[in-house]
């Protein structure tokens, strides 16, 4: 108990503090999954919104692949990403790996799947019930995906916001492809596990309490963003 | 003719002026049928249609008027026959032919956007499309709903909205589904006015409407379909005068065709 109360204390004088050390951490992290965030964005709501919209022989299949992938383990992504970028590897020759860059890309490998999947649920309910009305406007096929996406904007914050949890919460991933070396590779989350493991819980609990509240106040901020547009186009 | 309020302008931005011959008729149906679930909808549809009054799709719920128009636009493709559009079929048509549905589906943006929309899909350069949307609002009195979003209007504002969106697109025709289901006395004659100014404006209009009130003050065809079968195709003074089918007769004297 008393190896408790003195954890907290030193949490709190962390926190208070800012040490340099553990900005450094969080500035890597949010950089990280940010970027991580945005490529995924990118590339998966056309890439779910294509599927929602268009119709194309194996469509049924890809829906299937799409949404098994949300289940990807962490670990297992982080495994690829390492056997790709590693010295012997195809992509070896880059030197990405440790790096955050390498951090980025499995991030975004792991969580542009779920962003893809769940976009394409939100536009297929908004698909089935605007298609008609888009086609008497004479809509071709590729201008419904982008009428769709725009029309979905709300929903779809909520989509990459999960994207983002699921990136910012994630440890697997990064401490595979990233190494957790200091000062370079080291993020909230990998940092917690290697903290807590030698026992450091101060580090780790100011840690957690951040990446909490980090969480937290991006959850609110969407949600307010979301009950604003939803009284405007309910 | 378009209507006396209307300036030049406003005219030319909703495509009137347009008193040639409409190259997408005489309209030509033939032996069309469709089958949904074993039910037959639509049974042997044959008609023709030359005349450039309002066409006016009259008959009962469920009688298939909805059906035929989507088949008609190509929307959907019957089991069987053909449809002809002055020699085209509906899906070379279709960049022509405009539709209200029903129920409407508003885009989750504003009035404005709604019309900008619709005319960038009718190759309207870019720097033209606020001018003309906002030309054509004037014209249903919802200019100063431009900023609104649409899917909050009032359902007669969003029904004018959509004929608007449509009509900007400036179809040679144009299909009206129940254009006034479910609304006021009011709004009604908003809509009705509305239409017979995209008829003056030269473009063939072609509604469906199970209310005789309505039929009487619009149409100047009647398609009379009733069991997924054209009954009777009349002149609408002849149709209400006397109908020639015993089944439009037991329906102007109000008898529950079943």
């Amino acid at each position: 108990m008393d190896d408790f109360s003195e954890s907290l204390r030193l949490t709190f004088h962390l926190l208070i503090s800012l040490e340099p050390e553990l900005v450094e951490i969080v500035t890597l992290s949010l950089w990280v999954s940010l970027s991580a965030t945005a490529l995924a964005a990118i590339v998966g709501l056309p890439m779910g919104a294509a599927v929602a919209v268009l119709r194309f022989p194996g469509r049924g299949a890809l829906t299937a692949l799409l949404n098994a992938s949300m289940g990807l383990p962490p670990v297992v992504v982080g495994l690829a990403v390492y056997l790709l970028l590693s010295r012997a590897g195809p992509l070896g020759e880059l030197g990405l790996l440790f790096t955050p860059q390498a951090m980025v890309i499995a991030q975004f490998l792991l969580i542009t799947p779920i962003i893809a999947a769940l976009a394409r649920q939100t536009l297929a309910d908004l698909d089935a019930q605007s298609r008609e009305q888009l086609q008497v406007l004479n809509t071709r096929p590729a201008r419904m995906v982008t009428a769709l996406l725009w029309d979905g904007r709300f929903s779809l914050v909520t989509t990459v916001l999960a994207g983002f949890g699921r990136a910012i919460a994630e440890v697997g991933a990064v401490l595979i492809v990233g190494g957790n070396i200091s000062g370079v590779t080291r993020v909230m989350t990998s940092t917690i596990a290697l903290e807590t493991s030698k026992g450091n819980l101060a580090l780790a609990l100011a840690l957690g309490i951040i990446l909490v509240t980090i969480a937290l106040s991006v959850n609110l901020l969407v949600m307010s963003v979301q009950n604003a547009a939803a009284r405007r186009y309910a | 003719m378009p209507p006396p309020d209307a300036t030049p302008e406003v005219a030319a931005s909703l495509g009137s002026a347009r008193t040639s011959a409409n190259p997408l008729l005489p309209l030509t149906v033939r032996g069309v049928c469709l089958q949904r679930s074993g039910r037959t909808l639509l049974d042997d549809v044959n008609f023709v249609l030359e005349s450039r009054d309002i066409q006016v799709i009259l008959g009962p719920n469920g009688a298939g008027k909805s059906l035929l128009l989507r088949v008609l636009h190509g929307l959907i493709t019957p089991d069987q026959g053909t449809i002809d559009w002055g020699g085209r079929s509906p899906q070379l048509a279709q960049a022509d032919l405009g539709m209200v549905l029903q129920r409407p589906v508003m885009l989750r943006r504003s009035v404005l956007a709604n019309l900008t929309f619709a005319l960038a899909h009718s190759r309207v350069p870019r720097q033209q499309r606020r001018q003309r949307a906002l030309d054509a609002l004037q014209r249903a009195e919802l200019q100063d709903l431009a900023q609104q979003p649409a899917p909050r209007l009032s359902g007669g504002e969003a029904q004018r909205l959509a004929i608007l969106r449509a009509w900007v697109q400036r179809p040679r025709v144009l299909f009206f589904d129940e254009p006034c289901a479910n609304l006021d006395p009011r709004s009604t004659q908003k809509i009705e006015h509305l239409i017979r100014e995209v008829h003056a404006s030269g473009t063939q209009v072609i509604l469906t409407t199970h209310d005789l009130t309505q039929a009487r003050r619009l149409a100047g065809e009647v398609l009379f379909i009733a069991n997924g079968r054209i009954q009777e195709q009349s002149a609408a003074s002849t149709f209400f005068q006397s109908p020639a089918s015993p089944e439009a007769a037991a329906y102007l004297e109000g008898q529950l065709l079943v």
